[in-house]
């Protein structure tokens, strides 16, 4: 939809109005606070220089968050580059944590619980906490991947790609991401809230 | 072959991920069909993505 003065610049107030969305943007995937600022900060100059190129085909907040992933990305590399985030026993354990989730022969050791009607929680202000603190909570190194492809929409090739890390890797880290939050979720919320 | 419980949970959070092929996919309901823990584990999947959508967007 046309706005009804339809310059096609983006305008700063309106910029600085995605300010927020941005910043929770870029938290959950960078996970920390100062380089998740560093990184929105970098991103509203550039858009504020570069106004004049948003076309107004889509959204500014879809143009904004262009531009934001790429300055993440920036950040990863860089992080990367700085401190490594391979761990051979951190994946071990995480291995073992998974595992333990299945019995011996290979079927749940406690079955996924029904969550009853789980779009209420999404109503629920509490819920979101939890929520959050069970995010917070996965490995740094999981959790990378896992908001690459849920956060930033990213295709697992692009993700194996950007981290030099096989389709496989990338799927195994995938599902225990998934198999962790869901644990997490579940011991936190759901459990609590049918008893 | 009807896979085991662990394989299944496999391959539900691999079809967020990628498309599974056909053989796959007709395990993958055989399982379903049986077993009520891996249909939580699948809806719970999906719900798991849309709250962190959810969460990115809301304002």
């Amino acid at each position: 939809m046309l706005a009804e003065n339809s310059s096609s610049t983006a305008h700063p107030a309106a910029i600085e109005r995605e300010r927020a969305y941005l910043l929770r943007y870029a938290r959950l995937q960078l996970r920390n606070p100062a380089q998740a600022e560093d990184a929105v900060q970098e991103t509203l100059l550039a858009a504020l220089e570069g106004a004049a190129r948003f076309s107004g085909k889509s959204s500014l907040r879809t143009w904004l968050t262009g531009i934001l992933k790429h300055k993440i990305i920036d950040h990863l590399r860089r992080a990367g580059r700085e401190q490594p985030l391979t761990g051979i026993d951190d994946d071990r354990s995480e291995a073992e944590a998974v595992d333990a989730l299945f019995a011996r022969d290979c079927h749940w050791r406690e079955f996924p619980a029904q969550w009853g009607n789980p779009d209420a929680a999404l109503e629920d202000s509490r819920f979101w906490a939890a929520f959050e603190l069970c995010a917070q909570r996965l490995p740094a190194r999981t959790a990378r991947v896992f908001m690459m492809r849920e956060i930033m929409d990213m295709t697992t090739e692009e993700i194996c790609k950007e981290l030099d890390i096989t389709a496989t890797n990338c799927w195994v880290m995938l599902h225990r991401a998934r198999l962790t939050l869901r644990e997490c979720l579940e011991l936190q919320w759901f459990g609590k809230s049918e008893k | 072959m009807i896979p085991t419980c662990k394989h299944t949970a496999e391959l539900l959070s691999q079809s967020q991920d990628r498309s599974l092929s056909l053989p796959e996919k007709t395990r993958l309901h055989l399982h379903l069909l049986l077993c009520v823990g891996c249909r939580n584990f699948n809806r719970q999947l999906e719900f798991m993505r849309a709250a962190l959508r959810r969460y990115r967007d809301r304002d």
